[in-house]
Parts: C-alpha cells; structure tokens; sequence
C-alpha cells in the first residue's frame, strides 16, 4: 500500500483544533463603495471533521474559506483571530504562507484550470509541488504522482502522467486537481464547490471519492456549497451562512431534518425534490440585502415572516439550545 | 381579430385579457388540429457540427450534437428533457427554435410542416417563430444592457407591427404578470436587477408575442434556491393563465420531475428513454436513467452509498460508441450492445426506451424481462 495512505488517522477528540475563526470580518474597500462580506464569522474545525459552508451566492462562503488561506485582495480589509493548525494565519509573512499553502493547507475550486497550469503534465505539476514543499529527488516525486493519480481514481494513470489539463475531460481534471492539492498530505482540505460543475453521475464520483481519501487520509475538510444535497451526502456538520453571518450550525443530520432558524427551514421547504409534485413551493419573498452597510441585528429580518422589532436592534448572541447546536435567532432558546 | 373556441388557446389568451384587463394587441394564435394533434412533433432530427482543421480548412471530425432525435410536444403539456451536459438539449433547443436548421428530419407544428410552403399544408418559419418563444439560462446575455427593460420587452411586438404605446403598454401588464411592479421597475437596466428579477423579464419578454410554445433552457439553473422556486412558481401559474406548453431543459433531475408531465432523457445526442414523469421516475427502464436518478445526492445522512452508480464520463459526441452509446459505461452491455443500434422499445402509455433489454428477441440475454 503506498506511502500516502498509512499516515496515521487522527482521532478527532483528542486533537487540538484544525481551525478556530472567532469573530472574523472581511470589507472590500475601494473608491466607489464599501461590501462588507464577512460579518463576525466564527467556525471551529476539528482534526478529521468535514465542515460544509452552506449559503446562496454572495453570502461570503468563500470570502471566508480565502481570509482562512489569507488568499484575499489587499482592497480586501480582515479583522478577527484566524487560526490553523495552532498557528494565527494573520500574521504569517508571504514566505511563512508560501510555505503553509500547500503543505498544512491545500485548497481546490469549482473550475479546475485556476489550479492546474495549462502548459505543464500532470505529472509534472504534482512532481514540481512535491519537490518543492519536501525536497524529494525528481524520480521520488514522478513516482509520487504516480501514487497520487492512483489514488484518485485516474484510470491509466501512468499514461494520465505525461497528459496535460486540456486532455482531460471535466472529471479527470477534477481529480487531477485533487491529486496537486493531495500532493504533500495537508491536514486541512479547504474545497469551494469543486463539484457543482460536474454532471450528474461525475460529480457523485468525485463527492464519494473525496469523502473517501478524507476519511483514509485523515484530513479536517471544508467544503463550500449551495447544494443541500451535496452537504447530505458528504458533511459531519454544517453551517449556514447568510448575508455574512453564520446563522446556523450543527450536525448535518439535525440541521436537515429540524433547522432552527427561519433561513435554513425556507430554505429547505424552498428546495425542490422528489415527492413534491403538484404542490406549490414555499418561496422566501425578496431578495438578500445589499451589503453597502453590515446589517443591523438578523440580516434576515427583512425577509423572515417570524421578525419581530427585537430582531432588527441589536446584534443577536449565539443560542446554543442542545450541545453542538447553535443559531442566532431570537425565537431559538438560549439554553 | 381570431376567436376560436372560447376553451381552446386562443379562447385563454382572450378571456384571460378581458377579465385581467389585458391587451392584446397581436392577433391570437390559433389552435388547428384541436386538442390531439400534437403542437409540436420532431422526426429523426439531426444536427452535426463539422470541426475543422489542417491547411485548407478541411473537415476533420464531426460533433453528432443531436443524432436522430424523435419526439411529440402534447398541447398544454410540460414536457421535461434531461441530460448531462453536451448530450445535446440545447442544440435540440435552438433546432426548435429555428435558430438553425437541422441538417436531417422534419418538424411539424399543429399539423403544418415548419419551413415548408404553405400551399403544401406548410407554415411559415416567420410565423412559425412567433409561436415558439425561449428563455436562455444566462439571463443577463439575453437582455440588451443599454435598454430599459420595458423597451427590451416591447421590441419584438414593435417589429412586428404593434404601435409603440401599445407594445409599451402591452410590456407593462407584462412585468406586472411576471410580479415585477411596472412602477418601479419599468425604466431600469438589466444590471440594474437580480438575476432572479433578470430572468422574470426574460420570461415577459417570451410572452409578448403570445407565444404557444415556450422553450425553456436551463431557467433556473443560474439562480439561487430561494428564488429558483419563485421562478417556478411563477412558471406554473403563467401556464394556466396562457394556456402554454412548456419544453423545460435541465440538468436538475427534482426540478423536472416537479415540472414535467412527461420527460425526455437524452444521451450523447439521442433520446435513451421517454415516458411519463412518473414512468420516468418510478420504473426507469433504460440503464442511463437508472443511474442518471440513482447518481442524485441524498439530503439524508444515513442513506449515503459509498459506490457511485455509473463511472467515467460521458465520452465524446465526436466519435460516439458504435451500437448503443451508452454500452461503454453500461454494467449489462453485452455483445449485441455493440453491434447494433438499440431502437425505442414501446413499454406502454407512451414511456419507450432504447435498450436491448427492452427489446424482445433482440438478442440481449435479459431481453424482453422489462417489457411489462
Ligand atoms: N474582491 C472583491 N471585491 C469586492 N467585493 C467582493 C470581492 N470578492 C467578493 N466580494 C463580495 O463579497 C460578498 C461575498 O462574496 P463570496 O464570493 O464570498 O460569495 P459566495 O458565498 O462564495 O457566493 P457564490 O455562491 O456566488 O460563490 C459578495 O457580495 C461579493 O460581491
Ligand atoms: N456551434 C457548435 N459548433 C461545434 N460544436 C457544437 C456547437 N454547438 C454545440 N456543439 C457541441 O454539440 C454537443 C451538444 O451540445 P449542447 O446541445 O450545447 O449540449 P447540452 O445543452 O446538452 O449541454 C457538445 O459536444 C457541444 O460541444
Ligand atoms: S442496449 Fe446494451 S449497452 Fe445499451 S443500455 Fe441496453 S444493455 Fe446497456
Ligand atoms: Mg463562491
Ligand atoms: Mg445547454
């Protein structure tokens, strides 16, 4: 069996945490407005726990997956603790970072050629990775891609080698994609929709493939989506994010069948699937809010049809009903 | 101006228009074959895209985009089609849009041969375009950014004659219909919009020119949940008001089966399986569509698998598998799946499939075992 997959599984209790975001919020400034995508944002992941952001466009699913790789813009202004592994990624210099992406954290996206660079092999850009983060001979690292194309499935994965990202169909590419990000085991897997565009019977492949290397590898995973499908087949827990804010959270099978704020509940009934034919779809009126401005108290109480005067003064403090749960809405109670 | 019966088509758009205070400044469509003939019939269409290469531009290699595709649009009927991406929906979308002309087979609209003299019992393609309307995933594409959308939507109306004030008018019962207040939205841009608020003109833009049949591509595919069900429900509640029939394409198995009242699967340019949505669903015959529908994620935790139904790709349309197309990554193909052709087994109520299996004596080892 090779190399990669004998690394020790982590037991998650007694692992110090993959991730620990407290308060954390992102501005975009520029001369014509302010976008403030990221509104006091707090997330812990455990060593080994799959995480899913889940959240419509523009809710700043991956404004705060880039701000945990400090892969933001310089427009772009954080504020908040952000640590991984146990180190503050906040302070980390570009050699420090260069260092840490790739090697503790390695990240992958929806289109695989922002990841894959179009004019090398597949082979050589997994080798080039691995050599550099671990100094390996060139032979050792070809023979590592070798390993990592096996392990994600590529079917003659030896010829796959001296293929580039264009000969690959979407599929492939996806897992090549997977195979770099692989390349020097990361503790963490930070992965922002690399599923949504794929087919049908490709993306459940990719999906069960990743749940798989994550559990053999060990992995802490966050995987972004706006699919409550996709964190059902492959999230431990779940949060939901919304107009910057993190709304809800819990373990993915409570979250599903009894969310406890009005969102994640609209947004369930709102979802079509199977069995619902003839009936008329419950819809969340409106739009959500622009974020020229961070929105005071709920930012969904505009749209909530249970929003009350107190939702819309101040800031609405976590409630954490039942142990791992946890929802910021007034009608939720505290203990 | 035409009034047919007063429950046929024309008789919807009429009363809908006097009771809701409408205008109707276009004549009515007018519904010939009456309610069995089907509105929209396809006969071995096919569309093939010559690749070319080389010095002198020679043809190298050919894209079979839609490779003898035959199918019925019932009358008042949503008719769902499937498939993973560059199966060919939308290449199917455009030939019934006339967007482009088929290279192969005919189309046949009420009864009338489309593109054919009207003296052969023919329609017209400039009359056959103005009943058959679309709206296209990308709602921003769709729209002319430098107009105020109540001009986008009057624009088609205005060329085919209607008097400016009254397309205008006509435009803005429109956008009332669709649920965008005419008062505060008449005068913006598209950027200006949701997307959701985006495609909702573009499906008043549809309308204007009283279409009966409407081609949707992937409607609701760019949107977020929370308003792909208002779209949805929008849907639904203009079908019944107008009297349409819908041709809704998605890749989103849930939101065609909540749809559709019937479904087409395609696959690499032809149709694998058709039937009635609960056919479709409950017994798929074909084995595409067993995995097509078993490949949905679950939103139930404990009911997650740990083998996927199908793997590789879709392999390319360029050179498509001999005999069925889908044998490459079928788990029954046997010998006989690469030798010929499977043509469309009849199941029974209109649901058929192309696969050996349903076909008796085809000489498949579990041949005839799904025909009921
Ligand atoms: N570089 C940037 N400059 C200015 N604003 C930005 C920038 N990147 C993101 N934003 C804004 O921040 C908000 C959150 O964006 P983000 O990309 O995190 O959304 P998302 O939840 O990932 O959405 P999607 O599902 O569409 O990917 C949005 O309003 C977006 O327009
Ligand atoms: N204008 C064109 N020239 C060449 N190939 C095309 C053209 N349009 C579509 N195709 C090809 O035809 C096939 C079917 O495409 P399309 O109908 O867009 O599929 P779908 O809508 O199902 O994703 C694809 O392989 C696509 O690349
Ligand atoms: S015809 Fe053969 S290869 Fe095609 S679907 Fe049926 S069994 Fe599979
Ligand atoms: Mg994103
Ligand atoms: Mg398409």
């Amino acid at each position: 069996m090779s190399e990669i997959l004998e690394r020790p599984v982590v037991t998650t209790a007694a692992a110090s945490p993959l991730i620990t975001m407290r308060d954390v919020h992102v501005r975009f400034v520029t001369r014509d407005r302010t976008v403030h995508a990221v509104n006091g944002v707090d997330l812990d992941l455990a060593a080994g726990e799959v995480l899913c952001i889940l959240g419509e466009s523009g809710s700043g699913k991956s404004v705060t997956m880039r701000a945990l790789m400090k892969l933001l813009p310089r427009t772009a202004k954080v504020s908040g603790r952000i640590e991984v592994a146990g180190r503050d990624v906040t302070a980390m210099s570009e050699g420090e970072l260069q260092d840490f992406r790739g090697s503790d954290v390695a990240m992958i996206f929806q289109e695989p050629m922002t990841a894959l660079d179009p004019v090398f092999t597949i082979g050589r850009q997994i080798a080039e990775t691995v050599q550099r983060h671990e100094g390996l001979s060139r032979a050792a690292a070809m023979a590592r891609a070798l390993e990592l194309l096996e392990l994600v499935q590529i079917p003659s994965a030896r010829r796959r080698l001296e293929a580039y990202p264009h000969e690959l169909s979407g599929g492939l590419r996806q897992r090549a994609m997977i195979a770099v990000a692989l390349a020097c085991k990361p503790k963490l897997l930070l992965a922002d929709e690399p599923t949504t565009a794929l087919d049908a019977t490709v993306q459940i492949q990719v999906l069960l493939l990743l749940r798989k290397l994550q559990e053999q590898l060990g992995m802490g995973v966050v995987f972004v989506t706006h699919d409550l499908g996709v964190a059902g087949e492959i999230a431990d827990r779940v949060a939901v994010m919304y107009a910057g804010r993190v709304v809800e959270e819990g373990p993915v099978g409570a979250l599903m069948t009894g969310p406890l704020h009005p969102y994640p509940r609209g947004l369930l009934g709102a979802t079509v699937h199977g069995g619902m034919r003839g009936q008329r779809l419950t819809t969340i009126p409106g739009a959500p809010p622009s974020l020229e401005t961070v929105p005071v108290g709920c930012p969904f109480a505009p749209r909530c049809t249970e929003a009350e005067e107190v939702c819309t003064v101040g800031e609405i403090a976590p409630r954490r009903p039942v142990p791992g749960r946890m929802a910021r809405c007034v009608h939720v109670p505290a203990e | 101006m035409l009034r047919r019966s007063e429950s046929g088509l024309a008789g919807r758009w009429h009363a809908d228009c006097v009771t809701r205070r409408m205008s109707a400044p276009l004549p009515f469509p007018e519904d010939r074959g009456g309610p069995a003939q089907p509105l929209l019939r396809l006969n071995g269409l096919k569309k093939h895209f010559p690749i070319r290469g080389g010095m002198f531009g020679a043809t190298v290699a050919t894209v079979r985009a839609v490779d003898g595709v035959s199918f019925a649009v019932r009358k008042g009927e949503t008719l769902g089609i499937v498939g993973e991406s560059g199966c060919g929906k939308s290449t199917t979308a455009r030939l019934l849009m006339r967007l482009m002309d088929p290279d192969a087979g005919e189309m046949v609209f009420d009864g009338e041969g489309v593109g054919q003299d009207s003296q052969t019992g023919g329609i017209a393609l400039k009359d056959y375009r103005r009943q058959v309307q679309m709206v296209f995933q990308d709602s921003y594409a769709s729209l002319n950014p430098r107009l105020p959308i109540e001009d986008s939507i009057a624009f088609a109306p205005k060329v085919h004659g209607v008097s400016g004030p009254e397309a205008r008018q006509r435009a803005r019962e429109l956008l009332a219909a669709v649920g965008l207040s005419p008062a505060q939205f008449a005068r913006r841009y598209p950027h200006e919009l949701s997307g959701g608020q985006r495609q909702r003109v573009n499906i008043a833009r549809a309308l204007a020119l009283q279409p009966r049949l409407v081609l949707l591509d992937e409607p609701v595919s760019a949107l977020d949940k929370s308003v792909e069900a208002q779209v949805l429900n929008l849907l639904m509640d203009l079908k019944e008001k107008f009297g349409l029939t819908y041709v809704f394409i998605s890749h989103d198995l849930n939101v065609v089966q909540y749809i559709s009242d019937r479904v087409l699967v395609m696959y690499l340019g032809q149709v694998a399986e058709q039937g009635p949505v609960d056919a479709i669903y409950d017994r798929p015959a074909h084995p595409y569509t067993q995995a097509l529908l078993a490949s949905r994620p679950s939103m139930d935790p404990t009911k997650r698998r740990t083998e996927p139904p199908l793997t590789g790709d879709p392999p390319n349309p360029i050179n498509p598998p001999s005999g069925c197309r889908f044998r490459t990554r079928c788990p029954y193909a046997e010998a006989v799946c690469a030798e010929r052709a499977p043509v469309a087994a009849d199941l029974g109520a209109g649901h058929e499939a192309a696969c050996h299996m349903a076909l008796p004596g085809s000489g498949h080892s579990k041949a005839g075992r799904l025909a009921a």
